[in-house]
């Protein structure tokens, strides 16, 4: 596989202010029975508003911990560093009100909540985080359009969040997601695993789309490096032992595409399916 | 056949004062063997550690188990009837009463050889009730004791809706009966919204005739102690009974729902569905679920489900579902069980989209009730069971704050 050409050198949109994440040598521990795990030692990692960053690590490195973390997910404590935010250090808000100021997380996993219909957690979601209700009438228009970009029947509005859904549907709920509440920053986490080759393509183009029409800076969490094939990094890190060990641009996709991860993982790891 | 058995454990980890738990499917002794009879003396006193009475803080009953507690008081029934309802007020000794159950219990006995009157509501033969019929039952005041019985009597092919409501203060014991004929269909939802003091022991006889469709639905909020026993019998072949439950137990409060439905003839249909929240300091739920289906009930399709949501710390939900089976010539019989925390998993989620805390919360407790208020086709009943689950969660966050 080779890897499109590097996108130009980012410009900021006019009109629109650049936001910056800065990660800050980030310590966090998973909470066990057993005690205290050290996951993340020391990431370092700035993103501004239009990049995307892919970071790709082999199972285990602690990719997924980190989208946790800066999300604020109670089973991981941060014992050092800073997450800012525009300069606002998120590790003091709480999860919802990282959320309110602009970040996100496409989970691997997306929890499933019986009883709480698609429609109303996504009217709640949006309410919570632009501050106001949306008008009844754009917004059933909005959110008719979005999950049509996404190919998503109209039946999903009145299924309970994430229930009996598929891998891909699960994915496309959490790209509907981004679309809606428009972040400043978006974490993806393993968006592209358990998608099949139409699923990946068009969440794909609802990333790209978003992160186009907003200007949102993306953190594309991923073990291969297929789904760079249709989202095309500004930068690629690698993601070993709890922190950024390497970072360049397409080359290194390239490189990880053609070795895996061998020479981080201390073992043979393929990068490519 | 088809026999499922799915008892999921605790859904979160165990606290040291949060306790649930799920015992075996077969009881100590067979369902089949328990006692009935309508003469109080025919009991024993139980003294709590019976099977029966193993969950129920004995104390708590005032008496109603052991003879002391006497009446000194009645109940008021309000009755708000459909047209074609016809409502009697009736002397104990009225030919009708008891043909709908047996007493089960000692203090289902006590109730029946106490009562002085009884209210009697028939929906006649052929005839379809225009709205919901509401029995409001006020209990008789703080500090006194009252025995009552109601018998709900669904004439053939008919088809009707009552809503029973107990609210106010006191000791009450009663037997409510639902006679339900050939054909007919009657839904029926018992709300026992009792002030803080009361106690309530109850237990609701569900008799189906032919080819009955019973819904019957159970909602418990208030009250210092509840204790509802439905027991369903089919008494001919093609019935189907529906038997829904809600409950919210607060700080205190013991609220225990006793199921059991007897398979005793063929080709019936047994659906059961309970849900309860928990929370603060020595709220109890008990839920038991017997089902018995015996050798001539072949074709018996039954399921039972009980869910219980664990809101907050000192909080304890027990939950027992029995399954006899004595035939093997069935369509399907299965159950499940389970008690959990709130889930944190959950929580984060909705957090992480920007909804904070409180509403978070009051989205999962309002959705995990959703199957049940969505089966009540009651309207008026069912949007008074929304606003009185708000009110529960506002009290869960000012707990928690």
């Amino acid at each position: 596989m080779t890897l499109n050409p590097p996108p130009t050198p980012h410009e900021p949109r006019p009109g629109r202010t650049t936001g910056t994440l800065e990660i800050k040598d980030l310590h966090a521990s998973v909470v066990t029975d057993e005690g205290d795990k050290e996951i993340l030692k020391g990431v370092n990692l700035t993103v501004k508003s239009g990049e995307i960053h892919a970071i790709m690590g082999p199972n285990g490195s602690g990719k997924s911990t980190l989208s946790y973390a800066i999300a604020g997910h109670p089973k991981y404590q941060v014992t050092s560093g800073e997450v800012l935010l525009d300069g606002e250090n998120v590790l003091e808000m709480s999860v919802d009100e990282r959320a309110r100021a602009g970040l996100f997380l496409a989970m691997q996993y997306p929890v499933e909540v019986p009883g709480v219909s698609m429609s109303n957690f996504l009217r709640t979601a949006v309410t919570a985080v632009r501050g106001e209700a949306p008008k009844l009438r754009l917004w059933v228009k909005e959110v008719k359009e979005e999950m049509a970009k996404l190919e998503i029947s109209g039946e999903f509005a009145d299924r309970s969040v994430n229930e009996g859904f598929s891998g891909g549907e699960k994915k496309r709920h959490e790209i509907l997601q981004l679309a809606l509440l428009r972040p400043k920053f978006a974490i993806l986490d393993e968006t592209d695993s358990g998608l099949d080759v139409d699923a990946l393509r068009v969440v794909s183009q609802g990333v790209n789309h978003v992160a186009q029409s907003t200007d949102a800076g993306v953190m594309l969490i991923t073990h291969y490096t297929r789904i760079l094939k249709h989202i095309h990094p500004d930068v690629v890190h690698v993601f070993a032992d709890g922190k950024i060990v390497q970072s360049g641009g397409k080359d290194l996709a390239d490189e990880l595409e053609e070795h895996g991860y061998v020479k981080y993982a201390g073992k043979p790891e393929p990068a490519s399916i | 056949m088809t026999v499922v058995e799915n008892n999921t454990g605790p859904a979160g980890p165990g606290g040291t004062n949060t306790a649930s738990a799920v015992e075996a499917t077969i009881p100590a002794a067979s369902r089949a063997e328990r006692f009935t009879g309508y003469d109080v003396e025919a009991f024993e006193v139980p003294g709590g550690r019976e099977e029966n009475w193993r969950f129920t803080p004995m104390k708590r009953l005032r008496g109603l188990h052991n003879g002391t507690a006497v009446a000194d008081a009645k109940i008021t029934v309000d009755v708000d009837a459909a047209p074609e309802v016809t409502v009697e007020t009736v002397e104990r000794g009225d030919e009708r009463l008891g043909k709908g159950g047996v007493p089960s219990d000692r203090i289902a006995a006590q109730a029946y050889s106490s009562f002085t009157e009884a209210t009697v509501l028939t929906v006649p033969t052929d005839t379809k009730a225009s709205k919901p019929s509401l029995v409001r039952i006020t209990g008789p005041g703080e500090g006194k004791i009252a025995y009552g019985h109601l018998q709900i009597r669904i004439e053939a092919f008919s088809n009707a809706a009552i809503v029973l409501d107990h609210v106010g203060s006191g000791t009450y014991a009663d037997n409510v009966e639902f006679v339900v004929g050939e054909g007919a269909k009657l839904t029926v939802v018992s709300v026992q919204d009792w002030a803080d003091d009361a106690v309530h022991v109850s237990e609701q006889h569900l008799s189906l005739g032919r080819d009955a469709t019973l819904k019957h639905t159970v909602v418990t909020l208030g009250g210092d102690l509840v204790r509802v026993s439905p027991t369903a019998r089919f008494t001919e072949a093609g019935g189907n009974v529906e038997m829904l439950g809600l409950y919210f137990a607060d700080a205190g409060q013991h609220q225990e729902h006793r199921l059991f439905v007897d398979h005793a003839v063929p080709h019936c249909k047994s659906n059961v569905v309970y849900k309860g929240a928990l929370q603060g300091n020595g709220a109890h739920s008990v839920w038991i679920g017997d089902v018995l289906i015996r050798a001539a009930a072949e074709g018996t399709e039954t399921f039972e489900l009980n869910r219980n949501l664990v809101l907050t710390e000192g909080a304890r939900a027990d939950s027992v579902p029995n399954l006899e089976i004595e035939t093997g010539e069935i369509e399907g019989a299965g159950h499940a069980s389970a008690t959990g925390r709130f889930d944190d998993e959950q929580l984060f989620y909705l957090q992480s989209r920007g909804i904070d805390e409180q509403q978070a919360r009051r989205l999962v407790v309002r959705g995990f009730f959703h199957e049940i208020l969505t089966k009540i086709d009651v309207p008026e009943v069912r949007e008074r069971l929304e606003a009185a689950i708000e009110a529960e969660l506002e009290a869960v966050e000012s707990a928690i704050a």
